[in-house]
């Protein structure tokens, strides 16, 4: 099912294997700070699912299962590179220096945002699936017309690859050769339609055909996806154009907490993919290897469930946004609508005071 | 006051140019626009003198025009991008609805969606289908989206660098059956904002509103009216969304009688729009109610009949009777 075009640096038992063309280039280091972040999103994505179930958020998309896709796709960016992410990207938010609170904004129902994204150079959650592979292929066309060397990078799953707006900014990469890389986390199902329907094909051999590479990486696989990641990166950088990276992953919990995957695949699939968690198989390299002491791996949980906590209470701290900021930002310039609405608003003193 | 007479395809082009060459972050997408100068021509030239980064001929995907469009805006660019005929302008509806309206908003005022859509609608070319249609109003309808539409060579030339410079995201209809037809421009000074509804002919008797090709169809209207001895005042909206309804309803003060004239079929269309508001603005001076001249609830019909299917000054004077007919 996989194919032996997967690239893999390191086994679901945290064994190093070798490839022919990727070798991982990172310092013990990296790795150690890398499970830092997985673990950290991991936690933060539980607590995130556990606000929802609670009341406290309307919605959460988690990613568990995905985590090593997102830190080693994240952490491959360099600091100028800009990103667009779907509504799943945490881990890439939280590379990108998102604060936790405002990456559940959005699942807190009080904004359709949450950060800025000039600011972080990761750009505000997309719903509308595929949308965004269009906005980061213009973006990329802005980056070519200023000289830059900075690289673009397009997330979206294998859902939205049957989007005519992911296919059309495949074409449009191509056709202008654009420094972006389309980072596509296949986790085997959009809600409950699985891989099957949407492609007969892998998906990274469609790159091909639109007339640049694909390469499809072990998603849970940290040290692969990383040097799979940043050679696309900088090859965009230097001019090379586009790639699509697949990142062959699963989906180990719901697509969001109003899902219910039990109706559509069976747990035995789910183990199979339990055998390969991306975080434990980071965990056994660095057992294998003795690169940290044993208390480490206690010590980032405890930090973890800090952040976690914390995150809790921002959350709760984020109330009902003043019903005002309904019409904020709505225009650039003054519209008569939106002061005929304002005005409507204080007058029935729903308001309450001055904004 | 430097006046010059050129055709509305002219002085669009002109303003292009103008815009261009006041900022370099001004680019053209669309399909054909470049080395073609597009189907109209309205970008003739243009890519020659400006080069083909900045003018872009793009392969042919209306979603992607305009969600690239979208792109460019984030990093800072001014886009202007061509949909080549109205009916072709549905594949963007998403990238316009769910992005183009909404970037702005969703990234608390950190995005700049500063790009125009240009969009020939309506009618009267003798087209085959797809290529006459009026969509004004779905977007219209949409938050965060502004629709204007030029009907003289001068406001071609003006409004189009108005929108160009304008932070917001602006659909510009251009009346494509008015291209060719020539006007005096005044290459100096704007006339008046971009979002103001303009007098184009005063009146006392009933009053006329339209917008894009519908104008000129307006004025043929009330000359003939004026030999029978009615005064129909005839107001150009110019801006579809905001509506300017102080100049409309300063007007409808005066006469107490409305005729809206547009090309789309009536439901939900911007002459509802019209014809509601100003009927809660100006209640206590109506003498009758507000009525429409648009387009059947049909699709848009084959050309041999477009001629029916159009506000025509017949229909025009009919409603004109009609609304007449009222005791105040």
């Amino acid at each position: 099912m996989i194919g032996e075009e997967l690239v893999q640096l390191l086994t679901p038992e945290g064994e190093r294997v070798s490839h022919p063309e990727y070798e991982s280039s990172l310092t013990n280091d990296q790795i150690v700070s890398y499970y830092r972040d997985m673990v950290i999103v991991r936690r933060l994505c539980t607590e995130s699912t556990s606000l929802q179930r609670q009341g406290q958020l309307a919605l959460w998309a988690p990613i568990q299962g995905q985590e090593a896709a997102q830190i080693g796709a994240g952490r491959a960016l360099e600091p100028m590179d800009f990103t667009f992410p779907t509504y799943r990207e945490h881990g890439i938010a939280w590379c990108r220096g998102v604060p936790p609170a405002d990456m559940l904004r959005l699942f807190r129902a009080t904004s359709n945002g949450g950060w800025d994204p000039q600011r972080y150079r990761h750009s505000v959650p997309t719903v509308v699936l595929g949308n965004q592979a269009l906005h980061a292929v213009g973006y990329a066309m802005g980056v070519q017309r200023d000289g830059a060397e900075e690289a673009v990078m397009a997330f979206f799953g294998d859902g939205a690859s049957s989007q005519g707006d992911v296919l059309e900014s495949f074409v449009w990469a191509s056709s202008y050769n654009a420094p972006i890389v389309f980072f596509c986390q296949n986790n085997q199902w959009g809600i409950s339609t699985p891989m099957s329907v949407q492609s007969k094909i892998p998906l990274y051999h469609r790159a091909h055909g639109f007339g640049f590479p694909g390469v499809r990486v072990d998603g849970n696989d940290l040290l692969a996806v990383y040097e799979v990641t940043k050679r696309a990166l900088d090859n965009a950088r230097e001019g090379g154009g586009p790639t699509l990276v697949e990142a062959y992953t699963y989906r180990l919990g719901a697509h969001t907490t109003s899902d219910d995957p039990t109706r559509y695949r069976i747990d035995a699939e789910v183990e199979v993919w339990r055998h390969r968690d991306p975080v434990e198989r980071v965990k056994a390299l660095l057992v294998r290897e003795g690169t940290v002491k044993a208390s480490y791996f206690d010590e980032v949980a405890e930090e973890a469930d800090g952040l976690a906590l914390q995150l809790r209470e921002d959350v709760l701290a984020m109330g009902k946004p003043d019903p005002l900021t309904l019409f904020d930002d709505v225009y650039a310039d003054e519209h008569p609508l939106i002061e005929e609405g304002r005005r409507e608003m204080v007058e029935l003193g729903v308001a309450g005071g001055g904004h | 006051m430097a006046t010059t007479t050129m055709t509305m395809a002219k002085a669009l082009n002109e303003g292009l140019r103008r815009a261009m060459e006041a900022n370099k972050k001004v680019l053209i997408m669309g399909e054909d626009v470049g080395k073609l100068g597009g189907v109209f021509r309205i970008t003739d030239g243009l890519q020659k003198d400006f080069g083909e980064d900045r003018v872009i001929d793009s392969p042919l995907a209306e979603s992607a025009i305009v969600g690239t469009a979208v792109g460019l805006a984030i990093r800072g660019y001014r886009p202007v991008c061509e949909i080549q005929f109205d009916g072709f302008v549905y594949p963007a509806f998403d990238q316009i609805v769910s992005q183009v309206a909404k970037l702005h908003k969703r990234s608390d005022g950190v995005y700049t969606m500063s790009l125009v859509i240009r969009l020939p609608f309506q009618g009267g070319i003798g087209a085959i289908e797809h290529h006459s249609e009026s969509p004004e109003a779905y977007f219209a309808h949409t938050a965060g989206l502004r629709v204007v539409s030029c009907s003289t060579p001068e406001d071609a030339y003006w409004m189009i660098q108005q929108s160009i410079l304008h932070d917001d995201p602006i659909i510009f209809c251009e009346p494509k059956c008015r291209y060719w037809e020539k006007g005096e421009v005044d290459t100096e000074r704007a006339p008046r904002g971009l979002f103001e509804a303009v007098v184009r002919r005063p009146g006392t008797d009933v009053t006329l509103v339209g917008y894009g090709a519908s104008v000129r169809t307006m004025l043929r209207a009330a000359e003939v009216a004026e030999g029978e001895g009615r005064s129909l005042e005839v107001i150009d909206a110019r801006s579809i969304a905001p509506l300017d309804l102080d100049t409309m309803a300063a007007s409808l003060e005066r006469t107490g009688r409305l005729v809206v004239v547009h090309e789309a079929p009536h439901t939900a269309s911007i002459g509802s729009e019209i014809v509601s508001a100003l009927t809660e603005r100006c209640f206590y001076s109506l003498s009758a109610p507000g009525l429409q001249v648009s387009g059947y609830h049909t699709p848009y019909p084959p050309s041999r009949l477009e001629e029916e299917y159009r506000p025509s000054v017949d229909r025009i004077l009919d409603a004109v009777d009609r609304v007449m007919g009222f005791e105040s």
